[in-house]
């Protein structure tokens, strides 16, 4: 059964629960550009002449990753919370199948990260940070996928969850790792073998790696700050995507119905 | 119970639920919260579902609607099968659960209609205004019924309960659901909201939807076509409410006179069977009030006839202590 309506309709619900939600609106903007102006900034001021590169380009390119990985994620794994103050039962009594719920709930949080990405992609230019309108397109694009992957990756912790106060844990062992594994203000060029085995395992470092290789393409720092081509970094993506989704949706729907 | 009957359609009882040995043991629990109940509800009826809390009422209705998956037994909805059958059976029924589930960040007609769009009775479209003619109509037609025209296209906040309880009715409603499951729809609703409810729930009925519901309040249960207590998982009394009443709790007369030694004596010379409680309490199973008080000689204080409620059955059967 063709299934795109309902899929739309939870995918909009989350759009209009940001736009009436202004604190969470004025929340969701603040933190990446507090991320970029502070550490971005200070982290130039001191380092940037050493390391031959923009610090700024290099935290503003990891911050648009990870705020759209990290934002999609925590989206889709609210679904826990939306249970527990029943909203999800409407959706979960309904006919429809679990994946289109799963697959509305993703894209619905995509539509609420990418108002971010604009925001990130302003303030970027605001401080000084210039590219060029193949390399924005480049990154909306980009962004998108970002999303699709944090979301897939939402489902898997949600069906590993089993309350609220579990999701409020998920910030500091899940995601905060995360950061300095994908290398979001750190360079991670060069690791030693044991965090090198950890970021290669954390998606996020996938997310950012690919938001770089859109920025700095055809830029003579890619050297420095790329690591793997963009189409390894696709292809990872891709496959996680799928294995994420699809465990994630199956451990979901039976932890559900069997507690 | 009259105005109830007069919805169900002649012929109309066939079987919509049927439980068999329904048994449930969460993952956690060292007992079974439902343990082996057998029931069926018929198409269009008014099903009360009865129970201290705990009793399992919860978990039984989230199981009759697939969002729990049973240890064992077999739940059939409409002849499909909860556990193999479980989008056909979601298809068919509709749920309003013990806490209010319309999203609060949404208007009224917001809410409806993602539930419309869900259901597919209606395509998706991002705006009221672009929704079909017969959507809107219908919507326009639903906030008359509940008497909020304009606040149906403002957020839910500004409802009160009441309207809100209503609200979730309709919206669970709209793909004309064949069985509709309520969980405790009147907890948290004053007198005048409940009694409001009711009358509600009742011309729902009138359309030949079957209602399903749990209540702790026995009054509710008083109006229904059949009702059935459960305690501690198990099913502890079933049928209609003056059949329930009437195995439970016999009807009774109590009478007292200011000489009880000639009263006493002439029931025991009558062979009366009574019970001095300290007035004389006499079941009246066999018995006929008027022919009782006629045939007693003894001047008479007090006469009192004691018409079992339901309340009392009930109370009979979980144990005063259970509440």
């Amino acid at each position: 059964m063709n299934e795109l309506g309902p899929v739309m309709a939870i995918a909009q619900r989350d759009f209009m629960k940001l736009l009436r939600d202004r604190p969470r609106l004025i929340t969701t903007l603040a933190f990446p550009l507090l991320l970029i102006g502070v550490l971005g900034g200070s982290l130039q001021a001191n380092l940037g002449r050493n390391v031959g590169y923009s610090f700024l380009a290099f935290t503003f390119t990891g911050v648009f990753g990870q705020t759209l990985f990290q934002t999609t994620a925590q989206g889709v794994i609210s679904l826990i919370g939306d249970r527990e103050n029943d909203f999800s039962q409407e959706m979960f009594v309904s006919p429809i199948s679990r994946y289109s719920i799963i697959i509305g709930k993703i894209l619905g949080e995509s539509l609420v990260a990418l108002p971010q990405a604009a925001a990130i992609l302003a303030f970027a230019f605001i401080v000084g940070v210039r590219a060029s309108a193949i390399q924005i397109g480049g990154l909306v694009v980009v962004g998108l996928l970002i999303c699709l992957l944090g979301g897939a990756f939402g489902v898997l912790v949600l069906s590993n969850l089993s309350s609220q106060e579990m999701a409020g844990q998920i910030f500091t062992f899940v995601m905060l790792p995360q950061f300095f594994l994908a290398g979001i203000f750190n360079p991670i060029k060069v690791l030693p073998p044991y965090l090198d085995v950890l970021s290669r395992i954390s998606p996020m470092r996938y997310a950012v790696d690919l938001a770089r290789g859109a920025f700095y393409e055809g830029r003579p720092e890619a050297v420095h700050t790329v690591l793997d081509p963009p189409i390894v970094d696709l292809a990872i993506m891709a496959a996680m995507f799928v294995v994420f989704l699809v465990i994630g949706t199956a451990l979901f729907v039976r932890n559900e119905r069997n507690r | 119970m009259g105005e109830l009957s007069a919805g169900v359609a002649p012929g109309r009882t066939s079987a919509i639920v049927e439980v068999e040995d329904l048994v449930k043991r969460y993952r956690k629990g060292k007992t079974n919260a439902v343990d082996g109940i057998s029931f069926t509800v018929r198409r269009g009826e008014f099903f009360a579902f009865l129970g201290p809390n705990g009793a399992g009422k919860t978990t039984t209705i989230s199981i009759l609607t697939t969002t729990l998956g049973p240890t064992s037994g077999r739940v059939r909805i409409a002849g499909y099968d909860v556990v193999s059958q479980s989008s056909a059976v979601r298809a068919r029924v509709g749920i309003i659960f013990q806490n209010p589930s319309l999203d609060m960040n949404l208007t009224g007609e917001e809410n409806v209609r993602f539930h419309a769009v869900l259901y597919q009775v209606y395509p998706y479209r991002p705006r009221f205004s672009l929704m079909p003619e017969a959507y809107r109509h219908q919507v326009r037609d639903l906030a008359a019924l509940l008497d909020i025209e304009t606040d149906i296209f403002r957020p839910i906040k500004t409802l009160s309960g009441g309207t809100r309880r209503k609200l979730e009715i309709i919206r669970s409603l709209m793909h004309r659901p064949d069985v509709l499951f309520l969980d405790e729809p009147t907890r948290g609703l004053d007198t005048n909201g409940r009694r409001n409810l009711w009358a509600y729930l009742r011309t729902v009925q009138a359309e030949g939807t079957t209602v399903f519901l749990t209540t702790h309040y026995l009054e509710e249960a008083e109006g229904a076509d059949s009702v059935c207590i459960i305690n501690k998982g198990r099913i502890v009394s079933f049928g209609p409410p003056s059949r329930i009443k009437g195995e439970l709790v016999s009807e009774h007369v109590v009478i007292d006179a200011d000489d009880r030694d000639r009263l006493r004596a002439e029931l025991v010379s009558r062979g009366v069977p009574f019970a001095e409680t300290p007035l004389f309490r006499i079941k009246l199973d066999g018995f006929n009030t008027h022919q009782l008080l006629k045939a007693i000689d003894t001047p008479l204080s007090v006469v009192t006839v004691h018409q079992p409620t339901l309340e009392e059955a009930y109370l009979s059967v979980i144990g005063s202590g259970n509440e």
